[in-house]
């Protein structure tokens, strides 16, 4: 069986991001980028699974500029086998990534496709469901364990706001995962060396998915969250509701 | 935030200032690429932030103690250890022959830097390692290589230095450790040894010890001393441990700082006698100790560097966090107070403890990056160029160890200051960073054997050769300074090596007269005031870089970073560099206060 694994590049989550003073978006010249850390999950989980014997191939994918390379081949040092880069010059949403996604699944035939649930920028949270969708194969989100049931279905526990659910797919399938799936391994170093023999496609986004439906969600302006302003004491439980009446917060 | 270290500055020294990528260009590096050494740093820095920081507090107060002969460390140290060795970073600046990764010395440095930064206690003993492997592919037999050095690289063995004893310190020409020779060749070696760094411990299969020792019936002083591999366990043909070695450990020293490296004392075959192998020739021990010593030296100032630059990082937060007074022209007593950072008097702290972490970092890569010149020249059969680049680092290099250890230590006193009460305690870490700091002064040669090494050999040596590559390597910087902004720094700069020459050479003139006793009484002042003009150069390159960076930098945050750079040059040039006029003028009387003090005044 193959996986696919899609990753995204973000701005690593120990940047203290910054909007560009024209408020058009996140300033990230010369910021460091990262695999974003759900994805990096994501990887990991098709590595063991591999490793276990029931996967042959681990393949990752990427949309994004040519920059991107960096963090397939950090994919690849971690042990992935090969990297697909669909090459384009700017972002894309959600929908979009998931028809693009979509063919490369046509493509590669995989029997499992890992992503993360959200890529940190963003935190759209949407890709894997969207491409779920539209492959027309279940989906398994937010994943906190993944379990082979030997009859070509998978276990997977998801981490939902009342607890813990395990639920059936068969696959193939769409898995998004959450932050307690696994740890992921350092790399070593003799594989960052091998890392850059390894095969890495680069294609181009238009001819890949030349005819993206959908409308594009356009974005009027970026801009910094408000300094949250300074709390005060109360003595008592009467002050509280009095402000808070104050405020018009409570009748 | 682990404040270890900023990435955006290591970025802007590796490839901004030495231009590193360079480097890939010739046959020695050629497989490498920029890319490399940034996922290497991507490794590191998540390694050190998960596995190395977090417990370096709890090893400093929980030091290694000594059971039944044994010794304990928390668990904590062989956890980070084991990823280090699994992720095969000892490999990485060794040659493809030996099983390494062929990576520039400069950005193994700049990785043992990291993990300093994040802990020293812990990364010294695979630094420690590091340095037996160096030490061992250059002097080692091909025999001796296969069975301990391969082993070493694998991260599977640890080694030790053994030079010092009770009785011989700095005094290397007077140990007693003795090597008789054995039938079969190899040596039984008795002596006591004292201060060894990870002399015993179980985080590794097996450790080795290399020791110096004297083969009885040799030369008295120096030439004297031999190098011996002294195994924890034996090694057979195969590699399989055997036996253990009569390596004895006596006791622990308990210390100020770098409470996790396991300080011992070794008795060497105290029953049945240790087995030692030679290295090299008899005779050649110090000199084969010598060939690591540029190497050693840089990588001790790298660390010193490390702990002033992390201390740094975690005063300017606390700065920046912690609320206090208002501006001394606010009157209103119910105004907000201000961050301490706002007082002018904490930013001049911070802005001095900014100019001696980053200028030290400077220093160390800049060093780095010349080990990594000669080993191209010698790799491409250039030996006259391998030989200008060795001259230039030795000179460099007792100011490389000791101006770090002299004003990082500094930095880190500041760094306290600026926490004020908070940083007398243990509930920050800047007190440790001092304590373990401290050490820098002592080890692989103290500042006083430091100052009589630059000011009594370096300067001098080959008729004057290395002090000329270093005139001529500053000139070469002066000459590309166009700028306006810099053009005073830089004429700052030529003046006072102008006076440091012209001051070394009116020293050399009375000697004759005055005796090599005063000539050599204020060598440690020497190291100092050439340690300053060594840095400033340092600055005065970051400068001209961030000002030619700044017309292309693409952000705020750059612009920033790069102006910072501008500002703190300046700041090294108007508060630090004028400093040394005092000792430069004892120097050139050749003061003799101190030598002449008699001993029955105190
Ligand atoms: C934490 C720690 C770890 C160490 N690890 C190791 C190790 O792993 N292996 C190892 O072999 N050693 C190790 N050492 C030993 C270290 O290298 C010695 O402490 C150092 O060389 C100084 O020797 P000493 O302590 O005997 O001091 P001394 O040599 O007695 O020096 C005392 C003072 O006298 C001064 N002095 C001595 N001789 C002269 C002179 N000729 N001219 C002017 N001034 C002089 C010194 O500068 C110093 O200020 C370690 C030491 C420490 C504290």
């Amino acid at each position: 069986m193959k996986i696919l694994v899609a990753i995204k590049r973000v701005v690593d989550y120990n940047v203290r991001v910054q909007v560009k003073p024209d408020g058009s978006g996140v300033a990230t010249d010369g910021v460091k980028m990262s695999i974003n850390p759900f994805d990096e999950i994501a990887i990991e989980e098709a590595l063991r699974i591999k490793e276990q014997g029931k996967a042959d191939e681990v393949v990752v994918v990427t949309i994004g500029n040519s920059d991107s390379q960096q963090q397939l081949r950090t994919a690849m040092a971690m042990g992935a086998d090969r990297a697909v880069l669909v090459e384009t010059d700017s972002a894309v949403q959600p929908l979009q990534a998931a028809q693009v996604l979509l063919k490369i699944i046509e493509e590669e035939q995989p029997g499992l496709v890992i992503t993360g649930k959200q890529a940190i920028d963003d935190d759209n949270n949407q890709t894997p469901q969207m491409l779920a969708t539209l492959w027309n194969r279940p989906q398994a989100t937010f994943a906190s364990q993944v379990e082979f049931t030997g009859d070509n279905k998978l276990n997977v526990t998801r981490e939902v706001d009342a607890g813990l659910e395990t639920i059936q797919v068969e696959l193939p399938a769409v898995v998004s995962t959450d932050l307690r799936l696994n740890e992921p391994r350092f790399v070593k170093l003799p594989d960052i060396m091998k890392a850059k023999r390894k095969p890495l496609e680069t294609k181009v986004l238009a001819d890949v998915a030349p005819d993206l439906q959908g409308q594009m969600i356009e974005v009027l302006s970026h801009e910094a969250p408000q300094p949250r302003s300074k709390g005060v004491m109360v003595e008592s439980v009467d002050e509280l509701i009095n402000i808070l009446k104050d405020k018009g917060l409570v009748g | 935030m682990p404040h270890i270290f900023n990435r955006r500055d290591l970025t802007f020294q590796l490839y901004e200032v030495l231009n590193l990528e360079k480097l890939c260009n010739n046959s020695l590096y050629r497989d490498h690429h920029t890319d490399d050494f940034e996922q290497l740093i991507d490794l590191v820095e998540r390694m050190a932030e998960e596995l190395f920081q977090p417990h370096a507090a709890k090893v400093d107060a929980n030091e290694p103690t000594f059971k039944e002969g044994q010794v304990e460390i928390i668990p904590e140290v062989k956890k980070a250890l084991d990823a280090f060795i699994e992720s095969g970073l000892p490999a990485a600046s060794f040659s493809y022959s030996e099983g390494g990764m062929q990576l520039p010395y400069a950005v193994t440095q700049a990785m043992a830097f990291i993990f300093a930064a994040a802990n020293v206690s812990t990364s010294a003993y695979p630094l420690l390692s590091l340095g037996v492997a160096n030490l061992l592919s250059a002097c080692g037999s091909d025999e001796q290589k296969q069975k301990f050095l391969k082993p070493l690289i694998e991260g599977r063995y640890f080694g030790t230095m053994c030079l010092s004893e009770t009785q011989a310190g700095s005094s290397l020409a007077d140990i007693k450790t003795q090597a008789v020779p054995q039938s079969d060749g190899s040596y039984l070696i008795t002596g006591n040894k004292m201060w060894i760094s990870g002399g015993e411990h179980n985080l590794s299969e097996n450790i080795i010890h290399m020791v110096l020792a004297k083969i009885p019936g040799g030369d008295a002083g120096v030439k004297g001393i031999s190098l011996f591999i002294v195994p924890k366990f034996m090694v057979d043909d195969a590699g399989s441990l055997g036996a253990r070695n009569d390596v004895v450990l006596a006791g622990l020293n308990h210390k100020m700082g770098y409470r996790g490296t396991v300080n011992t004392v070794l008795n060497f075959g105290e029953n049945e006698g240790a087995v030692g192998y030679l290295v090299g020739e008899a005779g050649k021990g110090l000199s084969y100790m010598f060939h690591m010593m540029n190497e050693a030296r840089i990588a001790v100032g790298l660390g010193a560097t490390a702990l002033a630059y992390t201390g740094y990082l975690h005063a300017l937060d606390y700065a920046t966090d912690r609320k206090q007074g208002r501006p001394l022209n606010q009157k209103d007593p119910s105004s907000p107070m201000v961050p301490i950072i706002e007082h002018t008097d904490v930013k001049r702290m911070l802005i001095q403890q900014k100019s001696y972490a980053e200028g030290g970092l400077a220093l160390g890569l800049y060093c780095a990056q010349l080990v990594d010149q000669q080993r191209i020249a010698i790799s491409e059969g250039q030996m006259k160029a391998a030989k200008a680049h060795e001259l230039l680092l030795d000179i460099l290099t007792p100011i490389a160890k000791s101006w770090p250890s002299e004003y990082g230590l500094k930095a880190n006193e500041q760094a306290i200051q600026v926490h004020g009460g908070y940083g007398y305690t243990r509930d920050y870490p800047v007190e440790r960073f001092y304590r373990d700091n401290r050490l820098n002064h002592i080890h692989e040669g103290t500042k006083g054997i430091q100052g009589l090494d630059l000011l009594g050999r370096k300067v001098t040596q080959f008729e004057g050769q290395s002090t000329q590559l270093l005139i001529q390597a500053i000139q070469a910087t002066l000459a590309e300074v166009k700028d306006p902004a810099l053009q005073p720094m830089a004429a700052d700069l030529a003046s006072h090596l102008q006076l440091i020459i012209a001051t070394t050479q009116g020293m050399q003139a009375q000697i004759p007269n005055k005796g090599i006793d005063a000539y050599l009484a204020n060598a440690s002042l020497y190291l100092d005031a050439f340690g300053h003009v060594v840095v400033a150069w340092m600055w005065l390159q970051q400068a001209h870089t961030a000002v030619t960076a700044m017309s292309e930098a693409v952000n705020d945050t750059d612009r920033q970073f790069y102006q910072g750079k501008i500002k703190t040059c300046q700041y090294f040039f108007r508060y630090e560099l004028p400093n040394i006029k005092p000792a430069l003028e004892l120097l050139a009387e050749m003061d003799t206060t101190c030598m002449d003090f008699d001993l029955g005044l105190f």
